[in-house]
């Protein structure tokens, strides 16, 4: 195996391994930043308009405090993979939030979680699963492939690697 | 005449948060990959490249603008009808207008994937 071979491997992996990464940051950020902030709203209370300078002592309130982080993790997050990947293959990581956020009630909160719940969990997984599989930005023709050269480029090279 | 009220906010709302979305996501391809320049030049400059961006600023008030349509519709009608209504009709949205105005390649994986979402969305409040 040349060693262009074994470096375009390792690239493909390093790729890889970054969009899986990045999902999984979107959706665990989303997912656990909700359940911390109602979590903390807990601790709060219900807050009467007649009293709405209650909100404030939610800034002092640590579950609060950990969920905002998590949420600005999430926009971190979002707009990183936004970067480098479509909006449409981005999205449904956002959506994958849900899915954390019903276990994490679940198991956190001991909220009850209906049959028809884990139907829609479910189905929010496989739309994830089935985009997270394709390609994650669309191929825009630049001007040295539109004209051939690139892919004449990397046959030149791939010639040369094998004499 | 109070549904048509309620569902003028949730139209309002999916339409600024799709258009947010998709202002972002232009901004973002805009500027490049945020994690070579943080590796290269640190997290400073990276929130200095996001933050003079004009698209990313109108955005961001577009989001704004549909969180507080939320609370709108939330004042006007059920949690259980608002959220997940406006939550799937958003990824729909969303799709069509990266379709037509980011060009992005969207083909029958990903509306097959936004139509599953969306219906599961829809079913996570049952």
């Amino acid at each position: 195996m040349s060693s262009a071979h074994q470096a375009g491997c390792r690239r493909n992996i390093r790729v890889k391994f970054k969009k899986i990464f990045i999902y999984l940051a979107i959706a665990c950020c989303n997912g656990a930043g909700d359940v911390l902030l109602k979590r903390g709203m807990q601790n709060l209370g219900e807050i009467h308009l007649s009293r709405w300078t209650h909100i404030f002592n939610a800034f002092i309130d640590p579950w609060i405090i950990l969920g905002i982080l998590f949420l600005a993790g999430f926009f971190y997050s979002y707009l990183t993979a936004l970067s480098w990947a479509d909006l449409t293959y981005v999205l449904p990581a956002t959506a994958f939030g849900y899915v954390i956020t019903a276990f994490l009630s679940r198991v956190f909160l001991h909220e009850t979680v209906s049959p028809w719940r884990w139907a829609g969990v479910l189905l929010i997984t496989c739309g994830v699963g089935l985009v997270a599989r394709g390609p994650s930005l669309t191929e825009r023709p630049t001007k040295d492939t539109a004209l051939g050269k690139d892919s004449a480029i990397s046959r030149a090279k791939e010639q040369h690697e094998l004499a | 005449m109070n549904s048509l009220k309620l569902w003028t906010a949730i139209g309002m709302l999916v339409l600024a948060s799709s258009a947010g979305d998709v202002m972002l996501s232009a901004a973002m391809k805009r500027i490049g990959d945020l994690d070579a320049i943080r590796i290269n030049k640190g997290l400073l400059t990276v929130i200095g490249h996001v933050v003079r961006e004009k698209l990313f600023l109108l955005g961001l008030c577009c989001l704004i603008f549909s969180f507080f349509c939320l609370l709108t519709a939330l004042s006007w009608g059920d949690a259980s009808l608002v959220a997940p209504a406006s939550a799937s009709l958003t990824y729909i949205c969303s799709a069509i207008l990266a379709k037509f105005l980011l060009h992005e390649n969207v083909d029958r994986r990903r509306w097959l994937s936004a139509a599953l979402v969306c219906v599961g969305v829809l079913l996570l409040v049952k």
